[in-house]
Formats: structure tokens, C-alpha cells, sequence
């Protein structure tokens, strides 16, 4: 049960139960509701608002918010701007959705009536909707104190750019333009504030991944102290990234909640999530390739331009996806040279926020994209052109052109496998037979690595210079008086099953049965101040911590062991929850009787801090390096432009794998949102700048039957850099589904000369390819 | 969201149901399965006075075969239709259709006359009722009626029933056991509402053939030409498909220009009814 083996997670029987509770669950009495009034204008000014005659206390605009400081995101990166986020509308609405007004009362539907009795008075004015506009000279001004619309502008060259270009033999560029999305959670954004009077203190419930760093956030915009301040995320209904920055509704429900000293709860509903939550992936990006004769590529030449909506975000800002795009946009490529630039720019749309992988799905389209254009133009099998560029095991490990340290593992061979378990060769004999149907056949690749659970600096959070840097991670391990195990951990789990796996490395150093371990998380009470779940982390910076702690507890467990064993502590071994002496054993119940209820028995000179330990984990800085390979073979319908996936294999390497069946459930979670972020979903507005998918009518969220049977396979090839050799992977599923779906369908598209470089890979998009080929 | 304020009634039988319509005045509304209206509701697009709910009437809930026809209560569920409750009559038809009709929860709870009442363009029961050549029965304050199938939608989300009229039950005629059908959704995903939905009907028995094609650009429509084509094949028992796809393409370009078509309406929606055709074909 300890570490490799796949056991069923153990928090899945109050899930399946029912016994699970989200924060729609929880209610106090007296507890008001709260619905936001949000502007209808994607640019408008405040002119007047008028609240509903007799509810004047129950509806809040800004200048109300007596005390409660702007959301400010802080980056040190030369050049950033950050931008002050309004908990409610001031003087000006940047986006359609921008909460304007708070109502409050006794259920959802009168607070809904009260917002719609409420009357703003608005100017419009002219938005900023697409990234050209926003980059236009003549733009309107999103930030009027800002000279233009540029949040960050960054650049990035390394190697010798110039020299390696004259030498290339061969150019290719691509141009590709991924549409924005929504992080689509099952549970949405919610809150519920509740002031505590014997204690002094706000209690907050939130749905949210990061409970230690909302505390903080919290407490700076409310002006009151964090230790009355007590943030409780219970159960989360998926998040990947979206439940991760300072909500403006939270701050208001919070302060409410402290005015009138009554419970006060927010439940956003699906309309709300798809008009005003931060939404993810809007990027273009343009990439030239310089390759030798051979398609060896010589230097990589990238501009990505990121549209980040009104607002930047706390506690990640705004522009980290655009560094981060350039950061891995060679992939895992051995390519020398390197130049490239990431614009990041404001538009009156919703804050972006990062979405797991953030950033890296467009990386990874684009350094695929020149790979397969390579092939093409040197008439040579994409795979090998990859083969050919591929960083070789024996090169491990390898410092890339951008400076990312890759650590381990065999990329090619990755790559090999997912071939074969495709069967590429028989794929390329049915795609020269042609269909039966008339549909076309395609086999697309996408290798990228997976840098995860990265440390402070300098290669970390450290050099980007934001408010929160993550890095030393916390965990508390106690055995209690009947001989079990308390993990007190900073992570959140929202799915991930890390109550399962952390209990999972407790038994690999104590040999206690997981049943027997309670892990806790997303209450600052109880919590070590981490900082919560993010950038595939938790596995290696958590798990590393309850690893020490757990080690720790061994001492004192062996010392009391032996001494009521009556042999020397050199004698003893620690085994299946147990201390093993050479003439018996003592169970750890004992151990904590003795500990606890007995102290008479307690052999002299034990520590007095006994059977708590406290450790921490410091991750390796330029974090560790999971990779994979994923092989798509799709067919497409000419008539309907209609995409389906025959098949799909993901071969991954995260080093060694704790828990081998949530590990296949993270791929094929994170393959969920790349068949999204390929076919389906987009969060499209007009030329006005409104948003056009509005309910699930509109907006098309992949469900189960969308999602095909994936071939799974992995490596186990351990990193040296973190305990047990884990590498992070909780992105990697989510990370190749677009380009290896594109590469697909664009091979399946050769032979009518179309092409089609943008996602999601719409019907309509792939008619419009073939149309626009014909008419060549 | 959460809906405006509304009134609620849950009427005894049908009379009483039609009766609260009639003195509901302009913003009374009947909930049946709640599938489309609720979602309407919570969105405020709709914010009527009276909802009058005829979910728990049970003589709504028929199914029985009388002579030649099968009855279809209009409160019969997706689910239920699903489960079998028309495949007789339809020789599988309804089946299939109603399995592919959004989810299985929402099949639960929604029901055919819900559906025709509720005029979605590209609604799933409407161009199979057309097809199959069904009639529905009316009740309102003042009396009854029969109704075609065909003649129900007016207009997209608008039929031509009157204010107090209520579907009472949908008459289809029973398919012969050699008749044949095609029946072809195109949608983005599982479930969801049709881009573009042809259903054709061949019956030799009874000499019919019915061609009807939904779109999101207009009301479900009858192919006429396509129609025509298929009926004298039958009795010529030829198989010239070009004759065929000639006819297809009349009905195409014809709705094309009608309905304002781009470059890929119409190859889906060609592409739709031909492989409806050949699925009744073959």
C-alpha cells in the first residue's frame, strides 16, 4: 500500500456517498445571499447608479466598501504594469460581467431581483475586444493611466541567433492562433463569510486552491490581521488554476459579511462563471524554425502575443503565460540558438488566469507546428524530423537554450512508443488505401516535457518578482494516543486524491496502513502554512514534506519502541505500523499509550516534543522535468468538417509513480481538457466585445462521450532531484492534446493542400480550410 | 440565476389546465418536463405571470395503438420513448431518436409534447413527427382539434396554437414492417441541439415517402423534390441514384436561397439528407 501501488482513493467513499461538502453545502442561520449587479457594457463608464428605493442598505457599490483596499497583482519584471482590480466597479467597467453592485438578501433569487431593480447609468465607450486592437496606435485605452494597451513586453535571446540563421538551410514559419477558454469546473467559484464574535474572528469558506495565499490576500484588502482570519476550502469541485486568484465577489462578500455581522454566502451559477470568470488560453503565436540540411533545427525565432483580458490577477499576474510561452517553446529540442518575444495585452474582456498548463499547450503547438512544416518541406516522416531534434538520453542532463534544466529520461524512446502503440505503420497503409466513407486519416505527434513543482529561485517564482513566493512546503505528522497517523498538510486536494497518496508515503516510511492516516488541508487552522496546489506541485513539494516528517516520527517511535521492548534502539526496526524488536513487538498504539497516557513508562531523555513532528520539503529550483509523447490518429468528414479521434496514445514519464491509478487519472483528466482545448471549447464575443457563449447551450464544454479511449504507457526513469525520484503530472495530460490533434488533422488534410492552425478545430474551422485550399 | 417571482398551479385534469391558460391572460405558461423552460426561467429570457404545471397529469401520459395509428400522450418522456414505448409503430425509429436526445436526465424529465410546444428550430420530435406523417390533438378552452404535425411550428420558438391550447396527444401513423427510415444528426457533441437534422420515411405500404430537414436558419421543412424522387422510385423499384441526388440537390439549393445559406450550411446539410437517403436505402 506504500508507494507504487494502486490503491482506490480513499476519499472517494464520502464523495461517492454523498457525504462530501462543498460550500454550497454549508449554511448558517440568518445567512444573507449575495448576487453581483454586473455591467451589460464592455467599456463603459459609471455614471450614476440608483438602488431600488427602500433596499438601500442591501445593495453596495464601490464607494460603500468603506476601508477595502484594490486588488494590486505585483511583478518585478522589467516593464510589467500592473493593474488595479476594483473589488467592485469604479469610475469605469472594463469588461461585460464586471461586478458593479452587491445585493443582498434572504435568498438568491430576491438578491437577483434586487440587482435588477438597481439602475446604472452608463457611458459607453469604444472597446478594446482582439489583440490587434488592443496593439493598434490608436487604441482606446483599457487603463486610461497606462500610454497603451501593453501590459508586459518581454524578450528573450540566447545563443548565437544570428550566425545559426545565415547557416539554416532551410526556413519554415507558422502562424497559429489559440482561442480563449474558460476553465471549465464542475463546481463553480463560491463563498461563504461568517463572523465569529467569541473569537474575534472571519471565518471564509471558499472554493479555492490556494487557502493560505487567499488568507493573506484577504487580509490585505480587508485591512485586518491573518490571525482573524480563518479561510476554510472544504471540498472543491475541480479547479486547475481557476479557483486560484483573489476573487473581487470574495473580498465583497468578506466585508459585508464583517459589516453586518451576519453569515453572508455567494454561489456563482454557470451564466456568471462563462461571462465573468478569468478565463485561459488566448494566445497567437508566430514561429520560424532556421534548420540545416538534414532538418536539424539551428535556431528557433517565436513571438506569442497573449491576450490577458482587463485585469491581472493576485496572487499569479497577468504576463507570466507570455514569459512562459517563450520559456518552453523550444520543447524538448536540442536547439542552440534562440530569440523571442511575449506581448502581453489588456483587452475589455475577463482577467486571464492560468489554466493547467498554462501556457505550455501554445509552447508545444509551436515548436510542433515547425517540426511537422520541416517534414513537409524536406519530404521527410515527421517522426523523424523529431527524432533528428529530440534531446538524447545521453545528453541528460541538459540545459536548454531558454535555461530550463531538463533532468532525466528518454525522449525518443517516448516518442517510439507512442508510435507503436498507434500502430503508425498500419495507420499510414490504411491513410494510402484511402476510406471507405470518404473521410480522411491523419496521424499527429506532440512531444514536450512537463516542467513541474519548480522552487523559489533564481530559475523559480523568486526571479519574476511577485508578491507570494512559493518555496519551502510544510507538513505535520502526528501519531495519535491509539496509534494512528494526522497529516496537517498546505496543499488542497480538489481531486487530485492526496489524502490517498500522502497517506500512501506515511506507509512506505512507517509501514501504517493508509486507512489509518487522516490528511488534512484547506483550513488555516489545522494547516502548516503552504501554499497550496498549483504547477503540478504538491506530489513532489508535499509529498516530499510528509516524507521528512514522517522520517522524523520515526525516532521518537523507536526510542519509545525500544525502551518498552527493553533493547536497544540499534535492535529495533520500524515495520507495518509497528515496532519490531528482537524478542516482539510493540504496536504504535502502544507507542502513543505510552506517550500520552503514560509517561511513567517513557524512557528517560526522550524528547519532549514527541509524537508531532514538523518538516518541511525545499524543492529543487528549476524544478523537475516529466515529458511525454502523445499520438494522435483522427479521421475527418469533408462534408461536415466534422473531427474524430480513432485513436489516441499518451506515454509519460513522472518518475516514479506513488499511485500508478490516479496517476492514469490525471492524464486522462488533463486529456479531458485537451480534447476542450482542440475541438470544442471557445469563449467567443462579438465586435462589441460580448461574450457570445454565455450558457452551455452555446458554450461547448466536452462530456464524457467526447472523450475516447486513450493508450496509456509510462517510464518510470527517476529524477535526481526530488525524494523517491517523483517528477510532478498534473498537467501533461492537458499539454499535447491541441498540437498532436492539429498535426493530425493537418496530415489528414495534406492531400487537399489545407491546413488549418488554429484551435479549438471547429466543423466550420476545418470547411474553411478546405474551401480556402480550393479556391487556391 | 434564479427566476422572477411567478405564480404556480398544478391543475387536477387537462379542462382545468386549459381553463388557468385561458384566464392566465398573455404571460400564463405550461411547464411539462421543465427541460427547456427551466433553464428559460433561471435565465430571466422568460418571466411569465402563471406557470400552469402539467407534469402530474396522468391523462397525458397514454400510449395505447388504436386501428392504425399509435397514441402518444404528450406527457410521454424522451425516456420512456426511448425504453421502447413507440418502436412498434415506428420500426425503431422514435427509438433512436429519443436515445439521442441530449441526456439521459434530461430524457427523464422531458416529453414530447413539451418539445413540439417548445418550436426549437432544431427541437428533435418535430421533423420526426412531420416524417412520419403524425397528428396532433388539441384541447383548448373552447373545444378540440386535430392539427399535422407539419403545421405546428410557425416560426422558430413560435407555434401556431392558440394561447389557451394545450397538445394533448400526438396520433402517428403505424409504419408497415417493410418501411424503412434514415434518420442523421449532425451536432458539435452528444446531445446537443441539431446543426442539421434530416429524417426520411419510406413506407411502400401505404406509398408514402417523407423528407424533412431541420436547420437553425428556418422552421423543419418537407423536401419536396426529394420527396417526389423516392416515391416513383419506389414504384418503379429503379435505384438511379444520380436521380437521386440530383433531387437532393433541387431541395438543397432551393433552402439554400431561402435561408440564407454560407458554403458550409449547405454541404452539411447535404451532407445530412444524403446519408438519411442512403440510410433508408440500404
Amino acid at each position: 500500500m506504500g508507494i507504487g501501488a494502486s490503491l482506490p482513493r480513499l476519499e472517494d467513499e464520502r464523495y461517492l456517498r454523498g457525504r462530501s461538502q462543498f460550500v454550497g453545502d454549508i449554511a448558517f442561520p440568518g445567512m444573507l445571499h449575495a448576487a453581483f449587479l454586473r455591467s451589460p457594457h464592455a467599456h463603459a463608464r459609471v455614471i450614476s447608479i440608483k438602488k431600488p428605493e427602500g433596499a438601500e442598505n442591501r445593495v453596495f457599490v464601490a464607494e460603500d466598501l468603506s476601508g477595502v483596499a484594490r486588488i494590486r497583482s505585483v511583478a518585478k519584471l522589467p516593464g510589467f504594469r500592473g493593474s488595479d482590480w476594483p473589488t467592485l466597479a469604479k469610475g469605469k467597467a472594463r469588461h461585460v460581467g464586471e461586478a458593479v453592485a452587491m445585493a443582498l438578501a434572504a435568498s438568491p433569487a430576491e438578491a437577483e431581483d434586487l440587482t435588477a431593480a438597481t439602475v446604472v447609468e452608463y457611458e459607453p465607450l469604444a472597446p478594446v475586444v482582439t489583440m490587434a486592437q488592443a496593439l493598434a496606435p490608436d487604441a482606446p485605452l483599457v487603463h486610461e493611466q497606462w500610454p497603451d494597451n501593453v501590459l508586459l513586453d518581454s524578450k528573450l535571446e540566447s545563443g548565437d541567433f544570428e550566425a545559426a540563421k545565415r547557416a539554416a538551410k532551410h526556413v519554415v514559419t507558422r502562424e497559429f492562433r489559440m482561442n480563449r477558454q474558460t476553465p471549465f469546473t464542475l463546481e463553480g467559484r463560491g463563498c461563504l463569510a461568517h463572523y465569529d464574535g467569541r473569537l474575534d474572528e472571519l471565518v471564509f469558506y471558499c472554493s479555492h486552491q490556494l487557502p493560505v495565499p487567499l488568507q493573506i490576500g484577504l487580509s490585505q484588502t480587508l485591512g485586518i490581521s491573518q490571525r482573524r482570519l480563518r479561510v476554510i476550502a472544504p471540498d472543491v469541485g475541480g479547479s486547475f488554476g481557476l479557483k486560484s486568484y483573489l476573487e473581487g465577489e470574495a473580498v465583497c462578500v468578506a466585508w459585508a459579511s464583517l459589516k453586518l455581522g451576519r453569515p453572508v454566502r455567494w454561489i456563482r451559477d454557470r451564466h456568471e462563471a462563462l461571462i465573468c470568470d478569468a478565463s485561459c488560453r488566448d494566445y497567437r503565436c508566430k514561429v520560424t524554425a532556421y534548420a540545416d540540411a538534414e532538418g536539424k533545427v539551428l535556431a528557433l525565432d517565436c513571438e506569442v502575443i497573449v491576450d490577458a483580458g482587463a485585469y491581472s490577477p493576485w496572487p499569479w499576474p497577468a504576463g507570466l503565460e507570455g514569459m512562459m510561452a517563450l520559456g518552453n517553446m523550444q520543447g524538448p529540442y536540442d536547439i542552440r540558438a534562440f530569440r523571442g518575444r511575449g506581448i502581453n495585452v489588456v483587452t475589455n474582456k475577463p482577467a486571464g488566469q492560468p489554466f493547467r498548463g498554462v501556457a505550455r499547450p501554445i509552447s508545444c503547438v509551436g515548436h510542433e507546428m515547425v517540426m511537422d512544416a520541416l517534414a513537409w518541406e524536406l519530404g521527410k516522416d515527421p517522426a523523424e524530423v523529431r527524432r533528428l531534434n529530440l534531446v538524447k538520453p545521453e545528453q541528460m542532463p541538459y540545459t536548454s537554450v531558454t535555461r530550463k534544466q531538463l533532468d532525466s529520461g528518454d525522449y525518443p524512446r517516448a516518442l517510439r512508443r507512442a508510435l507503436e502503440l498507434i500502430d503508425s505503420d498500419g495507420v499510414l497503409a490504411r491513410q494510402r488505401r484511402g476510406e471507405p466513407d470518404g473521410r480522411l486519416i491523419g496521424v499527429g505527434i506532440a512531444c514536450f516535457y512537463e516542467q513541474t513543482a519548480y522552487g523559489t529561485g533564481p530559475y523559480g517564482y523568486s526571479s519574476w518578482g511577485i508578491e507570494l513566493v512559493p518555496g519551502l512546503e510544510p507538513a505535520v505528522a502526528r501519531l495519535t494516543g491509539d496509534g494512528e497517523l494526522v497529516l496537517e498538510v498546505g496543499s488542497h486536494s480538489h481531486g487530485q486524491g492526496h489524502e490517498t497518496v500522502y497517506a500512501q508515503i506515511a506507509n512506505e516510511v512507517l509501514g501504517i496502513d493508509p486507512h489509518r492516516v487522516a490528511v488534512r488541508h484547506g483550513d488555516t487552522y489545522t494547516s502548516p502554512v503552504g501554499t497550496g496546489t498549483y504547477s503540478s506541485r504538491s506530489m513532489v513539494t508535499v509529498g516530499g514534506a510528509v516524507d521528512q516528517a514522517c522520517r522524523l516520527l520515526k525516532r521518537p517511535i523507536a526510542q519509545i519502541g525500544a525502551h518498552l521492548l527493553q533493547c536497544r534502539i540499534e535492535d529495533v526496526a520500524i515495520k507495518g505500523g509497528a515496532v519490531v524488536g528482537p524478542a516482539g513487538s510493540v504496536s504504535f498504539a502502544e507507542i502513543g499509550r505510552a506517550w500520552y497516557h503514560h509517561p511513567e513508562n517513557l524512557p528517560d531523555g526522550v524528547d519532549a516534543a514527541g509524537l508531532t513532528a514538523i518538516a518541511g520539503h525545499k524543492p529543487h529550483d528549476p524544478g523537475v522535468f516529466g515529458y511525454s509523447t502523445h499520438a494522435a490518429v483522427v479521421a475527418v468528414d469533408r462534408d461536415t468538417g466534422k473531427v474524430e479521434i480513432l485513436d489516441y496514445a499518451i506515454v509519460t514519464d513522472c518518475g516514479r509513480r506513488v499511485n500508478p491509478l490516479l496517476v492514469e487519472g490525471q492524464i486522462v483528466g488533463g486529456f479531458a481538457n485537451g480534447i476542450g482545448n482542440a475541438l470544442y471549447e471557445e469563449s467567443s464575443y462579438d465586435e462589441n466585445g460580448q461574450p457570445l457563449a454565455t450558457t452551455l447551450a452555446d458554450y461547448t464544454a466536452p462530456s464524457a462521450p467526447c472523450i475516447p479511449d486513450v493508450k496509456l504507457d509510462f517510464f518510470e526513469i527517476p529524477t535526481p532531484f526530488a525524494p523517491y525520484g517523483i517528477k510532478g503530472v498534473g498537467e501533461s495530460g492537458a499539454i499535447g492534446p491541441p498540437s498532436a490533434i492539429i498535426s493530425a488533422v493537418n496530415d489528414a488534410l495534406r492531400p487537399l493542400g489545407a491546413a488549418i492552425y488554429e484551435t479549438p478545430v471547429t466543423p466550420r474551422r476545418v470547411y474553411a480550410a478546405i474551401e480556402a485550399a480550393r479556391a487556391r | 440565476m434564479k427566476p422572477a417571482k411567478f405564480d404556480y398551479l398544478r391543475p387536477r385534469d387537462l379542462a382545468e389546465a386549459v381553463r388557468a391558460l385561458a384566464a392566465g391572460g398573455e404571460d400564463a405558461r405550461l411547464l411539462a418536463g421543465g427541460q427547456s423552460l427551466g433553464p428559460m426561467l433561471n435565465l430571466r429570457v422568460v418571466a411569465p405571470s402563471l406557470l400552469v404545471d402539467l407534469s402530474r397529469l396522468a391523462e397525458l401520459g397514454e400510449i395505447s395503438e388504436r386501428g392504425d395509428s399509435a397514441v402518444l400522450g404528450a406527457g410521454v418522456t424522451h425516456a420512456q420513448i426511448e425504453d421502447g414505448a413507440l418502436s412498434n409503430a415506428t420500426v425503431g425509429l422514435a427509438q433512436r431518436v429519443a436515445s439521442g436526445i441530449a441526456y439521459r436526465p434530461v430524457r427523464n424529465r422531458g416529453t414530447v409534447g413539451g418539445s413540439l410546444a417548445h418550436a426549437d428550430p432544431c427541437g428533435d420530435w418535430a421533423p420526426v413527427m412531420m416524417a412520419l406523417g403524425a397528428e396532433l390533438d388539441i384541447r383548448g378552452a373552447h373545444g378540440t382539434r386535430r392539427l399535422a404535425a407539419s403545421q405546428l411550428i410557425a416560426a422558430p420558438l413560435m407555434t401556431t396554437l392558440a394561447r389557451d391550447e394545450a397538445i394533448v396527444s400526438i396520433q402517428v401513423p403505424m409504419l408497415g414492417g417493410k418501411a424503412r427510415w434514415g434518420h442523421v444528426k449532425f451536432c458539435r457533441k452528444p446531445g446537443d441541439f441539431a446543426e442539421s437534422l434530416a429524417v426520411v420515411v419510406i413506407d411502400a405500404a401505404r406509398d408514402a415517402a417523407r423528407v424533412v430537414l431541420a436547420s437553425r436558419t428556418g422552421v423543419p421543412a418537407h423536401l419536396f423534390a426529394t420527396e417526389q424522387c423516392l416515391r416513383s422510385r419506389g414504384k418503379a423499384g429503379g435505384d438511379a441514384w444520380s436521380a437521386i441526388a440530383a433531387a437532393i440537390e433541387q431541395d438543397v439549393e432551393e433552402h439554400a436561397l431561402r435561408g440564407h445559406w454560407s458554403g458550409y450550411d449547405r454541404s452539411l446539410h447535404r451532407a445530412t439528407l444524403t446519408r438519411a437517403v442512403k440510410e433508408a436505402l440500404i
